[in-house]
């Protein structure tokens, strides 16, 4: 903090929201400076008020939101007492800001070099006749290959990651002072957020810029923060420098966050705030040498036609049939096995197949060929649709990812967890069923006075916890964990991670967990198979391929992941 | 340990809450709950409508034909001296039963082959969609002139035919709404509980798209009453002397001319607020069934 007049000044702000049940305030009396050239973190989990702050800040808080009180001066101009119009100009111009999912930031039906033209013209950094120049310049500077070319492509021709290079464009184009980054790389894989973050940096590096940077993760704003700003329910309860807060955290919650996020050496158990720590260790897992097959997977395949070459009637009028590469592997022939009682990671960025796999051993998803064998029988063989029916669907369930997107939004939780056992469960009579219910909730650690609500009604971690309830509902030998926290924030993943470790050793579970993050895998799973592009590249134990990687692929992944210092 | 959720009581009943919830959307929203009130209007006159007019909606009186809107016939008499008032509140009956029923009859049909041709897709949804283009390749009312004028003269016929014309509606709502949802995560835990195909459909995807399609009911309601006294005004369907909405602004119509307007006019405003009712509700109880607005 060397300058004397910071970029950003804000003080005693609080937003309050008119809601059915009153005033909510989101932000409380917060106080945040941001230097010029600095790059801030403001980090907190859901809830905490952070991006409600960058939108005061923006002025771009929706009807329902106003700032109470409090000043927010930018470059010692007063912005919350400026004219709509005055702001309008100044967003842009001088301050930009990158939201979280790039995709749904841009215009999807116009050329990308058009979006980027449209914010010079408007900003009047260029007149029509030379935009198209500025832009594929400035497409270079984002280190687009090949501008010209991308120039004249639609958002949903880009991969995410180019997508959000793109936003990043757009929000640099005029040269700004304050960059505002809300979350830009959740949803991106991590060696592509490495790829965002390292560009974000050194173009605000570059030309002098401030930064603040939005997220849930510690470790990011470990990596690239100056100063760190930490948020808890609508107030700042610690600011430092990065260096400093994460060697020594004063506040609780700080300390509580750090104890929270994965890393390398960390341990289940030490996830969790030293007061609720439980006291038994975890057994470790049973020897596996002799331990019997459970899933056997050989040479499975998935095969999906490329666009355009669809089979329908209307393909009788297509000029020729499709050339015989136009099959796309999502899944190219992988063998693997998973014993009993063990926990198997499945790691890779998205699009390597890995939740394809999942889907093809859960029996949601017919594979091209190979085999599945369950229990030595084969269960590839009957069609996804049929396999309801068949008596393994209960022995093999599914934690999804999106715990919201996975429940029905019109039943209860009683009634969700219900639902296997209803259809499969044998059981007769409501209250018996009721009873099951309870037993369940109580196992996975959801108040049973919870048990009523709907979905909306219940948090991402509570949510979570009827996902996992029903999956365990009817005792089935293996789970699969499809990023079972990727939704949720820090300190609740380390409460979840916790639960289905325990479930797993008290209910002799096996587990196939896939995930992008190493660090989660390595503290859950015995072994681990890294997959790329439809193939495996590496298997072994975990401890193995994290301490010693012997592929370029899974080195590549590990040094991307961000970390706070150990 | 988890982050609490809000704070309103999960033993509190479930018919309380879903009262104390109509009750602010009509606090929040005046206009629905005008709208409401015509609706009990209507509903109530529907019920005992018959038992409570002062005359016999089929009496005619020569001696009194062509009065004017008095302190005894509050809107008038026709020009055979029946009473207005008797054979618009006795009306209602038959025109919301056609409404009811007809609606009632497309959401079957349309409601859930649209359902199905959003979920499995391929040849049931090439099948669907086809048959909706077919409906509405015609002149919708026109369409249903030719259904009547084919089948008979009949008030079922009315009905059947007023289901045909809004299927195309119902089919392309409700398989817009099934198509979204058929790969969401809550179907795919849903065949995971080992849930057939028949039972994802009816008991996980169609309660969710319920919220639309009531709104689409109500609207389709005004537009069923609207389209059961046109057939009726052109003279299909009902027939004199059955007291109905349309054949009573029919007969009306050419006595505007002479001044008689009340025999067209009450008829014609009691169609209106119907319709206008049926619309308004429409958005209210959207709002009334969604859980999601329940917080």
């Amino acid at each position: 903090m060397t300058a004397a007049l910071p970029l950003l000044d804000v003080r005693n702000l609080t937003v309050e929201f008119a809601t059915r049940r009153g005033i909510v305030t989101a932000v409380e009396q917060i106080s945040i400076a941001v230097a010029k050239g600095e790059t801030l973190g403001i980090v907190g989990e859901s809830g905490s008020g952070k991006s409600v702050t960058s939108y005061a800040v923006m002025r771009i808080l929706d009807r329902a939101g106003k700032i109470a009180n409090g000043t927010v001066s930018f470059s010692g101009i007063d912005i919350r007492g400026m004219k709509e119009d005055e702001v309008r100009d100044l967003r842009g111009r001088e301050m930009s800001m990158i939201f979280q999912n790039p995709r749904a930031a841009l215009n999807p039906i116009r050329k990308v070099g058009k979006q980027i033209e449209d914010v010079l013209i408007r900003h009047v950094q260029a007149a029509p006749s030379d935009a198209r120049e500025k832009a594929i310049e400035i497409l270079r500077q984002v280190r687009i290959a090949r501008p010209e070319e991308r120039y004249h492509a639609y958002p949903f021709e880009l991969s995410g990651g180019m997508c959000q290079r793109i936003v990043i464009a757009l929000a640099l184009a005029c040269r700004p002072q304050l960059l505002i980054a809300d979350e830009p790389t959740t949803g991106l894989d991590v060696t592509t957020q490495k790829a965002v973050m390292d560009l974000v940096v050194e173009l605000t590096r570059e030309r002098g810029m401030s930064t603040i940077l939005i997220t849930h993760d510690l470790g990011l704003a470990a990596t690239y923060c100056d100063r760190v700003v930490v948020m808890e329910k609508g107030k700042v309860v610690e600011t430092a420098d990065s260096a400093i807060i994460f060697k020594s955290p004063l506040h609780p919650y700080t300390q509580k966050l750090m104890r929270a996020t994965p890393r390398p050496n960390a341990t289940l158990r030490g996830l969790l705030p030293e007061g609720e720590a439980l006291p038994n260790p975890i057994p470790a897992p049973p020897a596996n040498d002799d331990a019997a097959m459970l899933l056997k997977v050989e040479n499975l395949v998935k095969e999906y036609p490329r666009q355009g070459a669809t089979t329908s009637v209307f393909s009788l009028f297509k000029p020729k049939a499709p050339a015989a590469d136009a099959t796309f592997r999502a899944v190219d022939g992988i063998s693997f096995e998973v014993r009993r009682g063990e926990s198997v990671g499945l790691v890779g960025e998205s699009g390597c197949g890995k939740s394809t796999t999942s889907m093809m051993v859960m029996r949601l998803l017919d594979p091209t060929s190979g085999r599945i064998l369950f229990n030595g029988e084969d269960i590839g063989g009957t069609k996804a649709k049929d396999f309801a029916g068949l008596p393994q669907r209960r022995r093999i369930q599914m934690v999804f990812q999106d715990p919201t997107d996975s429940l029905n939004p019109r039943f209860t939780a009683v009634r969700a967890i219900a639902d296997p056992l209803l259809r499969m469960g044998g059981l007769k009579g409501g209250a018996a069923i009721r009873a099951r219910c309870e037993e369940l909730a109580r196992r996975v650690g959801l108040p049973v006075d919870l048990l009523d609500r709907f979905p909306h009604q219940l948090s991402g971690g509570q949510k979570a916890r009827v996902g996992i309830a029903r999956a365990i509902a009817l005792d089935p030998e293996l789970v699969i964990l499809d990023e079972p926290t990727a939704a949720l924030d820090v300190s609740v993943q380390a409460v979840v991670l916790n639960l289905l470790q325990d479930l797993k050793v008290s209910l002799g579970m096996s587990y196939l967990f896939v995930s992008h993050d190493l660090y989660v895998v390595r503290m859950l799973c015995d072994r681990v198979i890294v997959m790329k592009s439809g193939r495996i590249v590496e298997e072994g134990p975990t401890e193995r391929v994290l301490a010693a990687p012997e592929a370029e692929y899974t080195r590549e992944l590990l040094s991307a992941i961000p970390h706070p210092p150990v | 340990m988890s982050v609490a959720a809000t704070p309103a009581p999960a033993q509190a009943s479930a018919a309380v809450a879903t009262l104390k919830h109509a009750r602010y959307i009509i606090g929040e929203n005046p206009v629905t709950g005008v709208a409401f009130g015509i609706f009990v209007l209507l509903a109530l006159a529907a019920l005992i409508g018959p038992f409570i007019v002062p005359f016999d909606p089929l009496a005619s009186d020569t001696a009194a034909a062509l009065n004017s809107p008095s302190a005894k016939h509050w809107f008038g008499t026709d020009q055979l001296g029946r009473d207005i008032f008797s054979r618009v509140v006795v009306a209602t009956r038959l025109d919301l039963g056609i409404a009811i029923f007809s609606v009632a009859l497309v959401f079957a049909l349309g409601g859930l082959s649209g359902v199905a041709a959003g979920y499995f897709g391929g040849w049931t949804d090439r099948v669907v969609g086809r048959l909706a283009d077919t409906i509405m390749a015609f002149p919708l009312f026109v369409l249903a002139m030719g259904i009547v004028a084919a089948l008979g003269n009949t008030v079922t016929n009315i009905v059947i035919a007023t289901a045909i014309i809004n299927f195309p509606l119902y089919a392309r709502v409700a398989r817009a709404e099934a198509n979204i949802r058929r790969d969401a995560g809550f179907v795919q835990a849903a065949r995971l509980c080992g849930n057939s195909e028949m039972r994802i459909l009816l008991g996980h995807i169609l309660p969710n798209i319920m919220p639309i399609m009531m709104v689409q009911m109500s609207l389709t309601m005004g537009y069923a009453i609207l389209n059961a006294a046109g057939l009726s005004f052109i003279g299909l369907g009902v027939r004199p002397p059955t007291p109905e909405w349309g054949i009573m602004v029919a007969e009306g119509a050419a006595f505007i001319v002479s001044g008689e307007w009340w025999i067209a006019f009450f008829p014609g405003v009691t169609l209106m607020l119907a319709v206008f009712c049926f619309n308004l509700l429409g958005d209210g109880l959207r709002d009334i069934v969604d859980p999601q607005r329940r917080t």
